[in-house]
This record gives structure tokens, sequence and C-alpha cells, in this order.
């Protein structure tokens, strides 16, 4: 690690068979670690089976805050010997294997220090989690309890499926209820009908459950129902590499439903944001009576990494223009047809004229309340002439590459898709205007993404008229790994 | 007390249609149950689907929710979770339930949901200019079946009863007393009230002839806790005869209950 200019930072891989309790050893290992006072940062890579295959830990720990794992390893912690051979590539000089078996293959290897010990009893010797060691699902959820979640419901899917196991396990008599429905059809319409009955609710699940929910997620719009819908990304299309990551559906997420009406669309990139998107996406939903869509992928919802969330800073913000069933002398009315202020069908052309200009009208509210907002984040040395974009979990290992770069470079996260602060964009990508003359020709923006189309390259390209042509696309299913993306972003701005 | 149930919508059912028998029967319903202090007519809600039945919502002064096709039934789950002192009733057609949403109809009966729906079975699809649908004879000739359609109908009472459902009832549009009362005793069971009404199509599927010969009305004496006996009577088939009235009702906890136990 001598070249390596953050030589504080560590990483150990714990690898197995699904079912050897390698993710349970690697939450021990990094809660250890953070109790000890480090940063942790840990991704979990594995297949779509129950038992064997191969899963793998990885926990990257430094004194200073981590961004992202690495792929380099220190220690290795296997379960097999197979785990050893999957890793050869990543091994540091002067590793250290750790084995709960023998290892005849590699025994003779003077990195083998210990063998024999049960990966499990290994990390129970790691005592007990402290800190917040948490994954944006967990997070997002707790986001949206603190905005006075009433009910949440999903159909099972990966990588969303956390939502719905950390928020089931919340529940109480009178308090917080989660419905697991026959398909994402009816979790999509019975939140629906939770929300005409007066309670906050959201629902989840991976894009595919989400394509389901479609033609009612165009009835949110129609009937300006108040609804967050978690929606998290996985390698696609179809049913894809179900455990594996993408940023492919950005363009699915900001068009979803048919028809036009106002939405917004928030895209966190860690699990501190993660919660704050899930409390401001409840409240902005009641707030605008909109549809909120939190777009998560697997990366995000799964890896863990050591945050600072602060339940208390939130506000559950109630509609008061809203009345549902149940109050004397007051008739409501839902409904998925074009209607009129009565809630009574209509067809009539200046009816459907007005109805559309009005639920349009709420999108100017949106759009000045989004001054308000962290719609961007920047980072990195914002007078720099060279400006790196992304969205959504790429800030973690742009941000870890950004301890690599050659040169300081702007960063700028974006955070709210839909509606799109294209002003602020178009100000922070074109930079300061007094430096302008001295970038000459140089000047590039480099758009990272995990997908292969350059989403949100087309997105900025659509919104502000610039055009990025300088992109980094990763659509392997695989995280970044941040000195490999250092390494490219260093030779795009030589 | 007189009850103001109307709205100003126009109806748009065909002149003589069905729907607005059951239309009838609905408010006579509510309008006696608000007046006998069993109903406060805030606390209802009337759910509809998407088909000629859908329209009674505009048609109907109580709070109301229209849903997407085929997707009411969730809808009314989830208000009743939400708040359970609501009585959620809900007006679906056979293309709604039987076709289109069919797994909400069946999962809505396992899990005895206390809601209440009211199926207008005109046995086609209707609003879209008459297709056949899961219901509908073997060999009916409609649009997309020239030639007669090829599939089997399925017995959606016989379905209701293996799925877990604990009202199990059958009407006729043109019995306007008897539906009135079915609905009243669909109302006032706690758990999921599943009611087929026989609503012929009078210009795609004009069947009144055919049911206003075979309907009768079970007696009495029918026994509406006799699992066995339910599911025997919605099978019969004597001489074409269409039995009406409570075939099976029993009592479990309901979903709602559970939820919230």
């Amino acid at each position: 690690m001598s070249e390596n200019p953050q030589s504080d930072i560590f990483t150990i891989g714990v690898g197995g068979a699904a079912g050897d309790g390698v993710k349970k050893a690697g939450i021990k290992i990094g809660a250890f670690l953070q109790s000890l006072g480090y940063q942790v940062y840990i991704s979990f890579d594995y297949p779509s089976l129950i038992r064997g295959g191969h899963n793998f830990a990885r926990i990257s720990f430094s004194k200073n805050k981590i961004w992202n794992d690495h792929a380099k390893l220190d220690i290795l912690i296997v379960s097999n010997e197979g785990s050893v051979e999957i890793h050869r590539g990543e091994l540091k000089e002067g590793v250290k294997i750790i084995s709960d078996i023998p290892l005849p293959k590699i025994s003779e290897d003077p990195k083998v220090i210990f063998e024999g010990t049960n990966l499990a009893a290994f990390a129970e010797s790691f005592g007990e989690p402290k800190g917040e060691l948490i994954d944006g699902n967990t997070a997002f959820a707790r986001g949206l309890q603190a905005a006075g979640l009433d009910f949440y419901l999903a159909y099972p899917m990966t990588p969303s499926t956390s939502i719905l196991h950390y928020l089931a396990s919340k529940q109480t008599k009178e308090g917080l209820k989660v419905i697991q429905p026959e398909n994402e059809i009816a979790a999509i319409n019975m939140a629906l009908g939770m929300v005409y009955a007066g309670k906050r609710v959201a629902v989840g699940s991976a894009t595919g459950g989400f394509a389901l929910m479609q033609e009612a997620f165009s009835f949110t719009g129609m009937a300006e129902l108040p609804l967050v819908v978690a929606v998290s990304q996985r390698q696609a299309p179809a049913t894809g590499a179900p455990t594996h990551s993408s940023q492919s559906d950005l363009r699915f997420a900001i068009h979803s439903g048919h028809g036009e009406f106002p939405r917004i669309v928030i895209t966190p990139g860690d699990p501190e944001e993660s919660f704050k998107a899930g409390a401001d996406a409840m409240n902005l939903a009641w707030k605008f009576q909109v549809p909120v869509i939190v777009l998560l992928d697997k990366i995000l919802s799964e890896h863990m990494m050591t945050s600072a969330i602060n339940t208390d800073s939130v506000l559950v913000e109630k509609n008061e223009n809203m009345i549902f069933p149940g109050t004397p002398d007051k008739v409501v009315k839902v409904t998925s047809y074009e209607h009129d202020e009565n809630g009574i069908t209509t067809e009539k052309a200046e009816d459907i004229k007005r109805a559309v200009e009005r639920r349009f009208a709420k999108l100017e509210n949106i759009k000045s309340e989004m001054q308000n907002r962290e719609t961007a984040k920047i980072y990195g040395d914002p007078t720099s002439e060279n400006v790196v974009v992304f969205w959504g979990s790429t800030k973690a290992p742009v941000l870890e590459a950004a301890k690599y770069f050659n040169k300081p470079i702007k960063l700028v996260q974006i955070i709210w898709l839909e509606p799109f602060d294209a002003e602020r964009v178009k100000r922070e990508l074109e930079g300061n205007p007094a430096f302008a003359e001295s970038y000459g020709g140089r000047r590039k923006i480099i758009c990272v993404e995990g997908n292969r189309g350059g989403q949100l390259a087309s997105l900025i390209r659509e919104k502000t008229g610039i055009e990025i042509t300088e992109k980094i696309l990763k659509y392997d299913s695989q995280p970044f790994d941040p000195e490999v993306l250092a390494e490219e972003i260093n030779k795009k701005v030589m | 007390m007189n009850l103001e149930l109307s709205t100003k919508s126009k109806i748009t059912w065909c002149p003589g249609c069905p729907n607005s028998q059951i239309l009838v029967s609905f408010r006579k319903a509510i309008t006696e149950l608000v007046n006998e202090d069993k109903l406060k007519i805030e606390n209802l809600a009337a759910f509809a689907g998407i088909g000629c039945h859908g329209k009674i919502s505009d048609y109907l002064n109580v709070n109301s929710f229209t849903s997407l096709h085929g997707r009411m039934i969730p809808a009314m789950t989830g208000a009743k979770c939400a708040n359970p002192t609501l009585t959620i009733v809900g007006f679906s057609g056979d293309g709604d339930s039987y076709d289109e949403g069919l797994e909400h109809l069946i999962h809505a009966a396992k899990r005895n949901s206390d809601v209440n729906l009211f199926i207008h079975n005109n046995q086609i699809f209707a609003l879209t200019t008459g297709q056949f649908d899961a219901v509908s004879p073997k060999g009916f000739k409609g649009k997309s079946t020239p030639f007669g359609s090829i599939e089997e109908p399925f017995n959606p009472l016989l379905l209701m009863l293996s799925a877990g459902a604990t009202f199990v009832a059958r009407s006729y549009a043109g019995e306007i007393e008897g539906t009135k009362r079915i609905m009243q005793a669909a109302i006032a069971h706690k758990g999921f009230s599943y009611v087929d009404i026989i609503q012929p199509c009078i210009t795609f599927f004009d069947t009144r002839d055919h049911f206003k010969e075979k309907v009768y009305w079970l007696g009495e004496d029918f026994p509406t806790n006799d699992f066995k006996k339910a599911m025997e009577k919605v099978q019969e088939n004597d001489n074409g005869k269409v039995p009406l009235g409570i075939f099976y009702k029993i009592d479990k906890p309901t979903f709602e209950e559970e939820l919230y136990k």
C-alpha cells in the first residue's frame, strides 16, 4: 500500500457459500471496527439462490470518511477454498487469509495465518454492534417512519425486500401496519384505498414490480392521491440478474405511468440521504397530493455504511385541505375517470382541459418548493474547470475515487430527477463565469452512470442543452471500483 | 329522514338496463339502514370498478371510489384496513372481477376482508360492445368470437366458496326487493360478503326471458351454515333452474380484526 495516497484504508473480504453466515460475519466485523472508531463501508455480493454459490462481503474501513469499498484485500476470511480462488486477483502483497476449514491447496502458502475456526463463531467473538452501520433500505424505511408512515405494502422482490422486512418488524398494535398482498398490483391499489381513507402510505418494489404498478401509479396522478413509491433498481431488462445492480431505470422512473401528470422523483446516494428521501417523500406527497418516487438501487439498498441519522430533524407535515370518508355532511369522491370538481365523470372538452391544468398548476408549486431543497449537491473543488456529474449510488465510488484524483475536480450529484432543477444544474455544470476564460477549451464534463445509455447525460441535455460527450458507463451489473474509476477519470482530465 | 342519494349526473345506461334496478335496490337498502340508525351515511363508501356497472358511483351521492378496471377489491380492503369504522360496499362486473381482477377476488375471500361485493353479472363485456368473458356460455357469438367462444365458463359462486368467502349469495336484478334484502344481509355480515347479481345486458346478451323463467328463491329452511350443501346448491343444474338467496354464511375472524389484534 506504500504507493497508495490513502494508506489508511484497509479492506477485509469474507467469502463462503450461501448459508455460511457471510453477511452476518461481514456486519459483525464492520460493526466491531466501527465501535473502534473507524468509518466503515460494506458491500454484499451474492447470487440468487438459498444454499451454496458464492457469497462475499467486502469491508473497507478507515479513520477518515469512507464512501465505498475497495477491491484490493488486506485480509481474506473464507469458509471454503473456492473463495480464495475467486478472489486471488484481489489479494494485496502481504495479505492474510483466515479460514475455518483446512485449505490443502494453499496451506503451504505463508499467507494463511489461521485455520480451523468456524465463521459464525469467529464473528461472534467481535461482540455486539455499536454505532450506526446502516444500509440504504433500512435508512429509507426509517425516514418513512419519521414522517408518520401508517401503512407499508409490498410484494417481496430483491433488492427492495429488506424495506418490507424491516418495517414488518416495527409494527405495533395501534401504529404502523405492514401488509404483503397477492401481488404488486394489489399492493398499490390497496395503498390507494388506504390513502383515500386518510392514511400515510408507501409501497415498494424493484423496478420490475413497479412496472406492474404502472396503471395504478397513473391513477394516483389522476386522483391526486399522496403516495410514496420506493423503487430499487437491479440489473434488467426482465428478471435480469436479480441480486446485482444497475442504474438503467432513470428514464423509466421519471416517465412512469401513462398520461401526463406531475410527480416527484428523488434519488438519494447514500444511507443518510436515503433516510432524508424517505421522510421528504412522504411530506412532499402529502403537501402536493402527488406520487413521489424514491429511486434506489441494489448497491444503495443493501450496502452498509457508517452513517449519522438524525430522526429528530423530521417533521410530520399534514395536509389540512384533504377530507376523508367519515366526515359528516361531506361526500368524498375519488375516480380514475377524468372528473369535474365534484368528482363526477366528465367527457366535456372544457372540463378536461381545466382538470389537466388544475393538476399541472401543482407542478409550478413543486418547482417553487424545489428551490428550497437540495436538488443537487456539490463536492470536490467547486472552482475546478473539470466536472464529474452522477446520481444515486454512484455517489459512493465517485467520492471515494476523488481521494485518488490527480487534479482537483468539481463533483456534482443530481438528487432531484423530476422535476429537474435545470437552472441549477446548468449553472453548476457551466462553472463559474469568472473562471470561464482561464478554462479555455480544456474543460471536461464527465458523466458517470451504471447504465448503457447514459440516461442522466441525456436528461441533462434535454433539460439544459448541455451535451456531455465524456461518459463512464458501467453495465456489467457490478459496482464501480473507486481506484479503477479514479484512473479512468484521471485519464480524461489529464 | 329523506336521504338525497341522487347526483346531478345523467344516467347513461341503456334505457331499460337492469343496472338501474340494482341502483334502486341499493338506494332502498341504504335509506332503510340509515333510517333504522344502522348506518351513518358519512361512514358509507361505495367502490366501483370499470364497466357499465361502474357508472353507478356517479349516480350515488355518497362517498365513492371508482377504481381502475379489475382493481377495486384491493382498494376496498385498503380503505377498510385504514378505517375499520367505514362500511365498504363495492360494485363490480363479471369482466371486472371474474376476468381482469380475478386474483384479487380470490384473495379477498381468502383473507375474509370485511367488505361487501356486489357483482353485476351480465355474462359479457358490455361497455366494450359485446365480447365473451369468463362466465359467457361456450359458443357465445360476440364480435371477438364470431364463430362462437371455444371456452367453458367457470362457476363464480363455487370458486368463492372454495376460496373461503364467508357470505355467498346470488340475486337477480329484476328482483328489486330481494336484491335489497340480500344487500342489507351482506352489509350486516362481518367478513367478506359476495353477492352475484344476474343483470341481463339488454343490448348485447338479452337473457331476461330466460332468467325470468328459471330463477327461484331458496326456501327459508335452506341451511346457510352447511358448506357441503352450499357447494351442491351452487352447482345445481335442474332443468337450468337458477337458485337465488344466501347459500352460505358463517362467522370467521376478519382480516381487519386480525390486523389490529
